[in-house]
């Protein structure tokens, strides 16, 4: 069968089988193809060949400090949210070699960068974790120097995301404007119906990758403005039941953040007794930056090899709630937790204003599921607003922003 | 970033390295060293520019890398001077090296002094012990351009021996610096006045509309230095602090130097006084 042109913007039908051929094309192309899957009591994104591996039927109880999965055969493939991965894990590994040295006859020199890894395909990204994307996109990609080696994986990556049709209760991309709806930025975007799902090419890089997939054999239908319509509302509807924090079927309420001000808010009030508050519970052990899809801190450790002729300048994560993150000549400029914790709640939701141009919160809500102590950082910032200091208090009280939980 | 060819290179790839050789080393005070480099390719040599202010990141392979200020006049293309104190793994290694050594050079990074822009200013440098490593650069530039009305050296340091380029006092001074030195405690070799470095100011004051001050010290220093200088009658614009924090990347990439919202390896070191204050008042920020 001849390849179709499906223009970017259009919406077809897609079946489990449709979605293989999908994965297959991608595959054949040399993609490393990643996407949901159960593992370790968790759902988190793996290496994936078969669209039988996809989680289908699974789905995620998530709270403060607590995650459990639960299967319901009336599930869909994608009725869980996000686990604690995300596209960070692989566009901004753990770890990375940035720099290697090698010593011969005394001298060391700087050797080239090694070749880069497979292309990405990642299936199953959800409106919070594309957002999230673009905004690691400003830190590496924006801010003047450019990261070559994420901007070699961000070109080559293939994005089939998900649009919502379920949250958990430690959602909030609504009140953050970056879901539940997927987008902009997929090359795919499925919506998971009855039978199947539709999916819309966000890119021509969707459309050839579809298009393949049908000469390869996909069965692609049609969508009437109708199929389009009720593919729309699917996350619509859940963004209305978040934005008025209706409960549905059993499922607890969303939590919610009211943005207004926010930066002022934070910035006026450094001292706070909230901070103190929340350091006697938090246990300063970084799961929530780790988890963080932007939180974009690292440190560089020399890795040598037995020779001792062989260096490579490793990357890995850093956290803003380890005392090392501030270490000058022996001691910590934030040598106390209300410190480390103020540093990493007023960076994400104000100073990244500042350096970004936008929040570094997408409201995907994993610091609160995976926070051990499950601190919330909708109900503290909530606390600093309802008894503010300085000047950002007053200037809200006139604008009613969304009702804080 | 001053210099063009450096300049795209470190936009290229910001961890891309240049090898150096040490090919001075001036001992400066207990545990203080300043190191004259050399870079190996005379592409780099001949490319490499810095403004007065600047720092270079230092690595040591298998060491580790650590932010130093250059030290040396950015208008003299023969010298790359850093002064270092020997505080931890990276800076150990370094004292230990000897001439001939080589040290790979990442830089400039940072926004440099004002020294451009002060022709009609007098200059007051204030320095708390190693701070004045990096106004050493703004002190040859402005006496080398002649770029500005006067310069006055407010150097303060906890022990005589820790006061740095004494060696040089008389060539500024020769140039027309004016050189002011204080301790906090005195030995017996010392006959100058003890106290702290704010106690120089009031005299280095006598028109603080026309001052410009630069300064570098510890943080609590800064501040003292700066609110004193204010009280005084110098704008809060026209005080500038170079601030100091931990580094990975120099490049805004690794989030190490936050400061509030600044990046200080980007958006500082040097930072006019005014944009900082409201965040230099919050402990542990």
């Amino acid at each position: 069968m001849p390849a179709p042109l499906l223009p970017v913007g259009s919406w077809h039908r897609l079946d489990h089988a449709g979605l293989q051929a999908v994965v297959d094309v991608l595959w054949s192309a040399g993609h490393r193809v990643v996407g949901p899957q159960v593992a370790d009591g968790a759902i988190v994104i793996r290496d994936l060949r078969g669209v039988a591996e996809l989680p289908t039927g699974w789905l995620d109880d998530q709270d403060g400090g607590s995650y459990r999965l639960r299967y319901d055969p009336a599930a869909g493939t994608f009725d869980h949210v996000v686990g604690p991965h995300s596209l960070k894990n692989f566009l901004f590994p753990a770890r990375e070699t940035i720099a290697s040295f090698v010593q011969l006859d005394g001298s060391w020199s700087q050797t080239p960068p090694p070749a880069q890894a497979p292309p990405l395909a990642v299936l199953g990204v959800r409106g919070c974790d594309l957002a999230a994307l673009a905004i690691q996109d400003r830190v590496f990609l924006g801010s003047g120097y450019v990261d070559e080696a994420y901007k070699q994986r961000r070109e080559k990556l293939f994005l089939v995301a998900v649009n919502c049709r379920r949250a958990a209760a430690t959602c909030f991309c609504h009140s953050m404007g970056s879901g539940p709806a997927a987008g902009p930025g997929f090359d795919l975007a499925l919506t998971e119906i009855e039978g199947g799902f539709t999916c819309e090419v966000g890119s021509h890089r969707g459309a050839a990758v579809l298009a393949e997939a049908v000469a390869a054999g996909a069965a692609l239908g049609g969508c009437s403005t109708e199929d389009v319509e009720a593919a729309r509302e699917v996350s619509q509807a859940l963004a209305t039941r978040m934005h008025a924090r209706q409960q549905v079927g059993g499922e607890p309420k969303p939590r919610s953040l009211d943005t207004h001000g926010i930066r002022d808010l934070l910035m006026t009030n450094l001292e706070h007794p909230r901070w103190d508050e929340v350091a006697a519970r938090c246990l300063s052990c970084t799961n929530c930056t780790l988890v963080c899809p932007t939180c974009f801190c690292s440190s560089v450790q020399e890795v040598a090899d037995l020779s001792g002729d062989h260096v490579d300048r490793e990357r890995q994560w850093a956290s803003c709630f380890s005392l090392d993150h501030a270490r000058m000549h022996g001691h910590s400029v934030r040598s106390s937790t209300a410190a480390r914790y103020r540093q990493w709640l007023t960076h994400k939701f104000a100073g990244w204003i500042d350096q970004f141009d936008t929040s570094g919160c997408t409201g995907c809500g994993r610091c609160i599921t995976w926070c051990p102590v499950g601190i919330d950082v909708t109900e503290e910032i909530a606390a600093i607003r309802a008894t503010a200091g300085g000047g950002a208090s007053q200037a809200d009280a006139s604008q009613p922003g969304e009702a804080a939980s | 970033m001053s210099g063009p060819s450096s300049d795209a290179a470190s936009r290229e790839n910001p961890w891309r390295s240049h090898a150096a050789r040490i090919r001075s080393i001036v001992p400066e005070s207990p545990g203080v060293q300043t190191y004259e480099l050399e870079f190996e390719e005379v592409l780099v040599r001949d490319s490499y520019r810095f403004a007065a202010g600047q720092f270079n990141m230092l690595y040591l392979p298998g060491i580790g890398e650590a932010a130093i200020s250059v030290s040396s006049n950015p208008a003299d293309r023969s010298s790359l001077a850093h002064t270092v104190r020997a505080v931890g793994n990276v800076t150990d290694a370094l004292a230990r090296l000897g001439l001939g050594g080589q040290v790979f050079v990442r830089g400039p990074f940072g926004t440099p002094w004002p020294v451009t822009d002060v022709i009609d200013r007098n200059v007051v440098i204030v320095a708390g012990g190693l701070g004045l490593a990096s106004q050493r650069a703004a002190i040859l530039f402005l006496m080398a351009e002649r770029a500005c009305r006067s310069v006055t050296v407010l150097h303060g340091a906890k022990r005589p021996e820790g006061l740095l380029y004494g060696r040089e006092y008389d060539a500024w001074r020769a140039a027309g610096v004016a050189v002011h030195t204080i301790v906090n405690e005195a030995d017996a070799s010392w006959s100058g006045p003890v106290g702290l470095v704010t106690d120089l100011l009031t005299d280095a004051l006598r028109d603080p509309s026309a001052t410009t001050i630069l300064c570098c010290g510890p943080d609590p220093m800064m501040v003292g230095v700066a609110k004193a200088a204010i009280g005084r009658g110098v704008a809060a614009d026209d005080v500038f602090l170079s601030l100091e924090r931990n580094m990975a990347c120099a490049v805004a990439h690794c989030g190490l130097c936050q400061f509030g919202p600044l990046f200080v390896c980007r958006d500082g070191p040097v930072l006019p006084y005014e944009r900082i204050a409201d965040l230099m008042r919050i402990p542990q920020m």
